[in-house]
């Protein structure tokens, strides 16, 4: 056995700049493959100027949303005959800007993404870990629970728990979360059933890792590159169903200014005011897609890289 | 005039490190009834060539030859229709997973009748009989049996068997076979090879044979190309490549082999390349 | 020399169920069946065999990834039953592995200096530094350059991700090594490198090694002993130059056969029976 070299004590910062461009690197590599995707810069764009608009929504908007401008209801945008240049995208039946409020809307979009992803992303990470290492038993029980999660309709499903827990914003969001998580599950268990036998995991475990370990530490980094994916389409999924149910007077009530509600409110104007409820419906399609170009994106860029290893 | 000829080929990839030089202006010449070994280890771009040549490649490779004729006709130009009616019919090719390169969904028997209907022109019965025919000639015990088998019923030996089968199906005249024993168990290689040259002197068609393992070499080529980072090092006939190596690498690769070591240590590629400087 | 034997096998069997289905039979699969081995200290004992013969099998059970079905194994005078007695963190200094693939053995997302020191952190109570220092030296011993520290695997050639697995193999100064085809996935002239640095460290921390192959040239340069398997059974066991000189059973004599020749002489007469 030598003893340490002088030469390899000396030079400890030198091994922390190297390891930090292995990590560099990693990204470059990254960011190389992701912006081969036109597409997904674009959406990546779009989805980074929506969350700074929802940041700063009360320095960007004009107004208020929630303001009621009496002697202006359903003011039609700038550019039609009759329109006001203090309201660019017209007001609504009680006088709100609607530009205000779908700024101030993103802020609640944004919000249900967030954190229906995190509440489906977490639970369906561990429970689907759990499926994917033990097996046996407790797989088969987790599973049909999801498949059967997985046989109804998922708008309806969200519909019945939301009409169990109340309606409201918060109890929408755990509804639909409920309804995302056995994607979570099932993706995250053939993730693990493929990792599991690989020789780096089985080497892990002759180091003596345990269960938790092997689990978390070993298995869980390489199954996250799908995850990444799914967790970005869920989250426009989440914002879409969210939209939905408080079209259907489930989810967010007014006057919140959330999207999905906004068109509600809108529907008896389709015909008289086509404004109010078109650009609403126009801020949710945006989103969605740019959402779903950033999770192709990140397929693009993430896929290679489980191949090559 | 040769069965195969190419002056020197290029082969670059698109990479996310900039262009990455698989291949460095090479030549390769193959007459009919000849076996030809292209050897070398990986990133020589030994299998990137024939790739080349069989229009295999990924849309990220530029590939350029000063000429690329098959029995004088040249490959470079060819649409990708009339590529598809040379190619799997007058050259063909086998691969290294025998298992993966069949398709799990259909019966050996189909998949080798597909072939012989695409290129051959041959129907229901004709096509039928002759697949037998082919079976048994690579040595397929039961042909007739084996036909509704699919691939995972057979072991890696039979799926390559069926792979040179099908390979050979159309009577090519050059075959291309990358690594075809790699896969296998040692006792499985022997009677491949063993197959493959005696097929090839049945038929008189030229093969190539890419390979990383100088005994394979030993046991088939005629002649050999010994290729290193994307260039040509030697070529040789084989006796004389095994005999008398010129090429500092190609010496380094047989010393390196086990079987030749003297001392207690192996030399190392690395141990010539400072000496020889290749 | 002779008694100092480092690990004892005695009729070892491993079998495995195989479920019935709706039109099959349960069965069962012997996967080993009674072997004996004796491997004396500092010495290598080669297992040659086809795929599924067994080898492997052996090997999993050799080194605690499996518990064998019956039969006894003592490695360096503990005696291995995991079935029974669990894995201690004493039987894991004795014995580790390095496997064929060294694209699949190494974590992708971990960085090789965690990958090194993962046996030290999960089975020692080391400090963080003394951890480093040591994976450091072993880092310079199979080859690398310190800096190879904080990279990740996908940065390595196939050669350097086998050095870095044997090292990994060795942070706990095993006595005894299980080497599963460690070559066969590699280059000619890696395959070279990596044989000689296999023989320095046997030679420097006294080891003793189980070397799995199928490739009879590199067995015949490395091996002490050879075992040769076939369909879990050992058909053929003694000193190298006994099974190369003079194989008893017919399966040996066509493994030998069937291993292709890369000198001169067999070159000729191949071109001379092709010529006539």
């Amino acid at each position: 056995m030598t003893n340490t070299s002088p030469a390899v004590k000396a030079d400890q910062t030198k091994l922390q700049a190297e390891s930090r461009n292995a990590t560099k690197a990693q990204f470059l590599e990254f960011w190389y493959y992701f912006s081969q995707n036109k597409g997904a810069v674009i959406g990546l764009v779009i989805f980074s100027l929506l969350v700074l608009m929802a940041l700063f929504a009360p320095l960007v908007a004009p107004h208020s949303p929630d303001f009621q401008y009496r002697d202006s209801f359903l003011v039609p945008p700038f550019w039609e005959e009759g329109g006001k240049a203090a309201f660019l995208l017209g007001t609504d039946a009680v006088g709100r800007d609607i530009l205000s409020r779908l700024i101030f809307g993103a802020r609640f979009s944004l919000f249900i993404g967030v954190v229906v992803v995190t509440i489906a992303l977490v639970g369906g990470v561990v429970i689907g870990l759990v499926a994917g290492y033990m097996r046996g038993m407790t797989d088969t029980l987790i599973m049909r629970v999801m498949d059967i999660i997985l046989a109804f309709p998922s708008l309806l499903l969200a519909l019945v728990l939301v009409a169990i827990l109340g309606p409201g914003l918060i109890n929408a969001m755990i509804a639909i979360a409920i309804v995302l998580q056995p994607h979570f599950v099932r993706l995250t268990r053939a993730a693990v059933l493929s990792e599991r036998t690989r020789d780096y995991v089985v080497a892990a475990k002759v180091a003596g890792a345990g269960h938790m370990r092997l689990m978390f530490k070993t298995i869980l980094p390489n199954c996250l590159a799908p995850l990444i994916v799914q967790a970005t389409l869920s989250f426009s999924n989440a914002i879409l169903d969210a939209a939905a149910l408080g079209f259907l007077g489930m989810g967010a009530q007014p006057p919140t200014p959330e999207w999905g509600t906004m068109l509600a409110e809108a529907r008896e104007f389709i015909l008289r005011a086509w404004w109010v409820v078109t650009f609403p419906g126009i801020a949710i399609l945006v989103t969605v897609l740019a959402i779903n170009l950033v999770g192709d994106g990140l397929r693009d860029a993430l896929d290679p890289k489980l191949k090559r290893s | 005039m040769s069965l195969l000829e190419i002056r020197n080929l290029k082969v670059e990839f698109d990479t996310a490190k900039g262009p990455f030089k698989a291949l460095d202006g090479v030549d390769y010449t193959v007459d009919a009834g000849e076996v030809l070994a292209i050897v070398g280890e990986s990133g020589s771009g030994k299998s990137v060539a024939m790739l080349a040549t069989m229009g295999l490649l990924p849309n990220t490779a530029t590939i350029t030859a000063d000429k690329m004729e098959f029995e004088g006709l040249d490959l470079r130009t060819l649409s990708a229709k009339e590529r598809r009616r040379v190619i799997g019919k007058d050259i063909s090719m086998i691969f290294q997973e025998p298992i993966a390169s069949l398709n799990p969904c259909f019966t050996v028997g189909f998949q080798l009748s597909e072939t012989l209907k695409t290129h051959m022109g041959m129907k229901g019965r004709q096509a039928r009989d002759r697949v037998v025919e082919i079976l048994t000639s690579v040595g397929i015990p039961n042909p007739a049996e084996r036909l509704s088998a699919f691939p995972h019923q057979m072991s890696g030996g039979q799926c390559q068997r069926v792979m040179i089968a099908m390979a050979i199906s159309c009577a090519p005249k050059l075959l291309i076979a990358d690594e075809p024993t790699t896969a296998l168990d040692v006792t499985i290689q022997k009677q491949i090879l063993d197959l493959l040259v005696q097929l090839q002197q049945d038929s008189g068609m030229g093969l190539i044979m890419i390979t990383h393992d100088m005994g394979v070499v030993a046991e088939t080529a005629d002649r050999v190309i010994v290729q290193y980072k994307g260039r040509k090092m030697e070529e040789a006939d084989v006796l004389s490549l095994f005999e008398n190596p010129k090429n500092p690498y190609t010496r380094a690769l047989l010393s390196a082999l086990p079987e030749n070591a003297t001392g207690k240590r192996l030399p190392t590629v690395s141990d010539f390349a400072e000496a020889g400087g290749f | 020399m002779a008694d100092d034997v480092i690990l004892k096998v005695r009729d070892l069997y491993r079998t495995y169920d195989i479920k019935g289905g709706m039109f099959k039979k349960a069965s069962t699969l012997t996967a080993v069946k009674g072997v004996n081995l004796d491997v004396e200290r500092g010495t290598t004992l080669a297992v040659v065999g086809e795929s599924g013969c067994g080898k492997s099998t052996l090997a999993r059970m050799l080194t605690m990834i499996d518990a064998q079905t019956s039969g006894m194994i003592e490695i360096d005078g503990l005696s291995i039953d995991i079935s029974k007695t669990g894995i201690s963190k004493e039987m894991r200094q004795k014995v580790q592995i390095v496997f064929q693939n060294p694209y699949g053995s190494l974590n992708p997302r971990q960085k090789i200096g965690h990958v090194l020191e993962e046996p030290l952190l999960l089975n020692t109570d080391m400090p963080s530094a003394e951890r480093r220092d040591l994976a450091l030296q072993m880092l310079e011993k199979v080859g690398l350059q310190p800096e190879h520290y904080g990279r990740y695997p996908h940065m390595f050639s196939g050669g350097q991700r086998q050095r870095i697995a044997i090292a990994r193999a060795i942070m706990m100064k095993p006595k005894l090594l299980v080497l599963d085809e460690p070559v066969s996935a590699l280059d000619l002239s890696v395959q070279a490198q990596i044989l000689n640095l296999l023989a320095d460290l046997q030679e420097e921390m006294g080891l003793t090694y189980v070397f799995i192959s199928h490739d009879l040239s590199v067995v015949r340069y490395i091996a002490d002993k050879v075992m040769v398997m076939y369909f879990g059974e050992v058909v053929e066991y003694g000193t190298r130059d006994e099974v190369f000189e003079n194989p008893q059973h017919d399966y040996t004599k066509t493994l030998f056969a069937a291993t292709p020749r890369a000198d001169v002489a067999s070159i000729r007469k191949r071109l001379a029976a092709k010529a006539a």
